[in-house]
């Protein structure tokens, strides 16, 4: 019967983990991939490749948010979707969850254009500093799950994060 | 405002959280109820093995169990699956059938 109640426990515990997650792991596919269909198939394989190995995550995590270790799986599905199909990320800005946010109109259009030239800037960023800044604005991941999630020190996280804004603000300068 | 508060705050703009379609849901649970049944079977199946040795004849009616509750899994993705239902239906057959069997081993034991 313990293995009976091992899997209720495995099965609950991936079930809020899925509706805790569900939001952050295709914000993630979205702004890595830039395609509303993909980010759906990369949440899909992201998702089902957790399932298998979560009763190990679980074991492993000695009680720590199991969200780096789920995200971190997105990051190498993608980083398989890349190398796999040659393909670099492009965010469609007609698609850009900024025009779908619930926001007053007047403070959409004003600030429209910054967004737009953000959002280029973003996806000319180098792959990991791209990465870290959607971990950071799109997921609202804190230094640690972010280095949890790339596999760096939390001082190199932080230093990767300031770098890209020092990039992204040098670049709004410029134009 | 400094010119990286600038930033932060158009990057928290343009990377706002994007919701998932509802259709992805769907898709989503269906995925897991097939890896999850698949667990199931596989649970079943062992159960099954172990029947052969009739030194776990006693145990048929755990074997039911563990394989129904665990089919209980995952309820929220499992309720919006219909055919779900065609694999309960399997499982109340295993667990008739195993029923029989320890049925039947009481009765010659009783003689």
């Amino acid at each position: 019967m313990e293995e009976v109640e091992d899997k209720q426990r495995l099965d609950r515990d991936f079930t809020e983990l899925y509706r805790a997650h569900l939001r952050d792991v295709y914000s993630y596919a979205y702004y890595r991939i830039g395609n509303h269909h993909d980010a759906e198939d990369l949440t899909e394989q992201t998702f089902l490749q957790a399932y298998r190995h979560f009763d190990r995550a679980q074991r492993e995590s000695n009680g720590r948010p199991l969200r780096p270790w789920l995200i971190r799986i997105a990051h190498n599905l993608a980083a398989n979707y890349y190398r796999d199909r040659s393909r670099r990320p492009m965010t469609r800005l007609e698609d850009a969850a900024v025009l779908s946010a619930p926001r007053g109109t007047e403070e959409m259009v004003e600030g429209l254009e910054e967004v737009k030239e953000v959002l280029e800037g973003v996806s000319k960023l180098p792959d990991d500093r791209r990465e870290a800044l959607i971990m950071r604005f799109a997921l609202d991941m804190d230094n640690r799950e972010i280095a949890r999630a790339l596999g760096r020190s939390e001082g190199a996280t932080k230093v990767l994060i300031h770098r890209a804004i020092k990039q992204l603000e040098q670049g709004l300068n410029d134009e | 405002m400094s010119d990286a508060e600038r930033v932060e705050r158009l990057l928290r703009m343009a990377l706002a959280p994007v919701e998932p379609p509802e259709a992805l849901s769907d898709r989503l649970e269906r995925g897991l109820t097939e890896l999850t049944d698949a667990a199931v079977e596989e649970l079943a199946d062992w159960e099954l093995s172990t029947m052969r040795d009739p030194r776990n004849w006693a145990r048929p009616a755990a074997a039911v169990v563990v394989g129904g509750l665990a089919a209980g899994g995952l309820v929220l993705v499992r309720a919006r699956q219909q055919h779900r239902k065609r694999q309960v239906t399997g499982l109340r057959a295993l667990e008739r059938s195993l029923r029989d069997v320890a049925d039947d081993l009481e009765k010659r034991l009783r003689r």
